[in-house]
């Protein structure tokens, strides 16, 4: 992705000044009230009940940390399975997907060009398309509610991420490296993990920051094939909609403790988002 | 799409490997489109199968064929309507906001002022938030009748109290999925303002084009396939919401904010109607795919025209 320089502002006359500033006080406003619902929710995780449920609403408070430690608990083993599943997921969808990007990337057919169509259309599937058999077949399989099973949808869901953007990063390295390799007896299998791998090591990070993020957050499959031994973050959160819904500081708590790990990860490497999201689309 | 062709290697195969692992491409590609087609196309295909059978996990014995009898329960009944029409304006309403305010913060942001970069950063953080926590913390602490923070405002501007997701809950659903989805469409369309070249606007404004002319002519037409790609991914994203509306109305109340997938949800594992939710569930798959296709087509078309002006 090129950065591109910010456009300088065209301060010829006084009244485009003020008129950028107005500008970007708006810009300020509007950025402040997408952001004050995580704002409120972390605020609140430091508060006792009482104050979290204040109307008029409590702005000024003694921080505690008490709804950590009643949070933890139950927290402990929701992240560990979030763990698993997501970092699982993510290094079966590389296995499979890299040496497929790989391929698609060096060895370029009209037939290649179909089959990467073909790996991003599968993400048109809707989960809902699919979820019946797979269910049944997880019961009969005694998939249900572990972590493999998780493991094995969540990489369905990257799989196509993976290969898609990899390919992508994989183009990028300069072709005449390759030809040297192959001019010096280089097979396949060197190509892949001498020149290939090292050199999109970059490209394989966001793309594993991605994915991580992308399972870390799914719902849909976590709340229907698991229950209680592999419940992931997503699940154990859920369980504040109804009957826990009535500690609201100790919610705050679980959430923040759940999103502030995605919420870093993805300012990181935000510039990498643009790029995973629209599939190379628009740069 | 980026499209990369190496005009050396169209036919070329790669020489056979001296010693050791013989890898081909093909055998390289197939692992990852086994399983492809393992996890997505097979499960549909029996998806499409259970769905002419009237087929109830309570009685599972009894599974008699009965074409497209589920089909037709579902297209006739009218309550089936308004979930369809549901699906098709929470995704369009969405859409239609997060590309206005998207748009605009956009625009706003693709200046120079102090603090760009990190404002830029900290309003994608909505989208990264798992949907199940903007649910509950949406739901309690936002639009709460009592004690949630909306409640407060309206109260302390002389409003009465509302009990948004009862009173308006499409829109209280709608809002909150915008607020999600806001900074991904803010961040796809600023990533195609920055790659409009900046003597174009030069050019137009040495040529006296007016703020507006700027915008019609030079901005809109680049920014097109930006737009484009965003209505795309939006429209498969937003035609599966799911989390957001288990975790704050549960579909309800009544049918009011329950949309495809959440109604196969209720149908499989709910009333364990297996038949029923497998039909609701390739009718989602055809909607998804035919405004898919007919988007990826519209993104292709530009493309070309773009290339080739």
């Amino acid at each position: 992705m090129t950065t591109a320089p910010a456009r300088p502002a065209i301060n010829h006359a006084a009244r485009t000044r003020g008129r950028n500033a107005v500008l970007t006080v708006i810009t300020y406003l509007i950025a402040i009230a997408f952001l004050f619902p995580l704002v409120w929710m972390f605020l609140a995780a430091f508060k006792t009940e009482a104050e979290a449920f204040a109307s008029p609403p409590v702005f000024v408070f003694t921080p505690i940390l008490e709804n950590f430690q009643n949070a933890l608990p139950s927290y402990f083993p929701a992240l560990k399975n979030s763990l698993v599943a997501a970092i699982g997921s993510t290094v079966l969808a590389f296995v499979l997907g890299l040496p497929a990007a790989f391929a698609l990337a060096v060895y370029p057919t009209t037939r290649a060009q179909g089959t990467l169509t073909w790996m991003l259309s599968t993400k048109m599937m809707p989960a809902v398309g699919v979820i019946v058999p797979l269910f049944l077949l997880f019961r009969n399989l005694q998939l249900l509610d572990t972590l493999p099973g998780l493991i094995l949808m969540y990489t369905t869901m990257n799989l196509p991420l993976v290969v898609w953007m990899m390919h992508s990063y994989m183009t990028e390295i300069p072709f005449a490296i390759y030809e040297a390799a192959k001019v010096d007896g280089a097979s396949v299998a060197q190509e892949f993990f001498r020149i290939a791998l090292p050199l999109s090591t970059p490209g394989m990070a966001a793309t594993a920051l991605l994915a991580v993020i992308f399972a870390w957050n799914e719902v849909f499959f976590a709340v229907n094939l698991t229950s209680s031994d592999a419940a992931p973050l997503s699940v154990f959160i859920s369980s504040y909609k109804t009957s826990m819904g009535l500690f609201w500081a100790q919610m705050s708590a679980a959430a923040a403790l759940t999103v502030l790990p995605v919420l870093i990860f993805g300012w990181v490497a935000q510039r990498q988002l643009v790029r995973g999201l629209s599939f190379g689309a628009v740069k | 799409m980026t499209t990369v062709a190496h005009p050396t290697t169209t036919t070329a195969s790669p020489p056979a490997p001296k010693r050791g692992l013989r890898l081909t491409p093909a055998a390289l590609i197939w692992p990852a489109m086994l399983y492809l087609i393992l996890t997505t196309q097979v499960p549909f295909f029996m998806t499409v199968y259970y769905s002419f059978f009237r087929y109830n996990l309570v009685i599972p014995d009894e599974r008699p064929f009965i074409g497209f009898g589920n089909y037709a329960s579902l297209l006739t009944n009218p309550q089936n309507l308004q979930v369809v029409l549901n699906t098709v304006i929470l995704a369009g309403g969405t859409l239609i906001l997060t590309l206005l305010i998207g748009g605009a913060m956009a625009m706003l942001l693709n200046r120079n002022f102090p603090g760009r970069t990190l404002l830029r950063t900290l309003m994608i953080s909505s989208f990264l938030v798992m949907p199940i926590v903007t649910a509950v913390v949406w739901k309690n602490m936002l639009l709460n009748p009592v004690f949630g923070f909306f409640s407060w405002v309206v109260a302390s501007l002389g409003g009465q109290p509302v009990d948004w997701l009862a009173q308006y809950p499409m829109a209280s659903v709608i809002a909150m999925i915008t607020w999600e989805w806001t900074p991904f469409a803010m961040l796809i369309l600023l990533t195609g303002l920055q790659s409009l070249p900046d003597d174009q606007l030069e050019a137009a404004r040495l040529d006296g084009a007016s703020p507006l002319q700027e915008f019609r002519h030079i901005v809109m037409p680049h920014w097109t396939q930006a737009i484009q790609v965003v209505v795309l991914m939006e429209t498969i994203a937003l035609l599966q919401v799911y989390g957001e509306i288990y975790g704050s109305t549960s579909g309800g109340p009544g049918l009011a904010t329950t949309n495809l997938p959440y109604f196969i949800y209720q149908k499989a594992f709910a009333e364990y109607n297996i038949g029923l939710a497998s039909a609701a569930g390739v009718i989602t798959v055809i909607l998804t795919n035919i405004l898919a296709i007919y988007l990826l087509r519209m993104i292709n078309r530009t493309n070309i025209t773009n290339k080739g002006g």
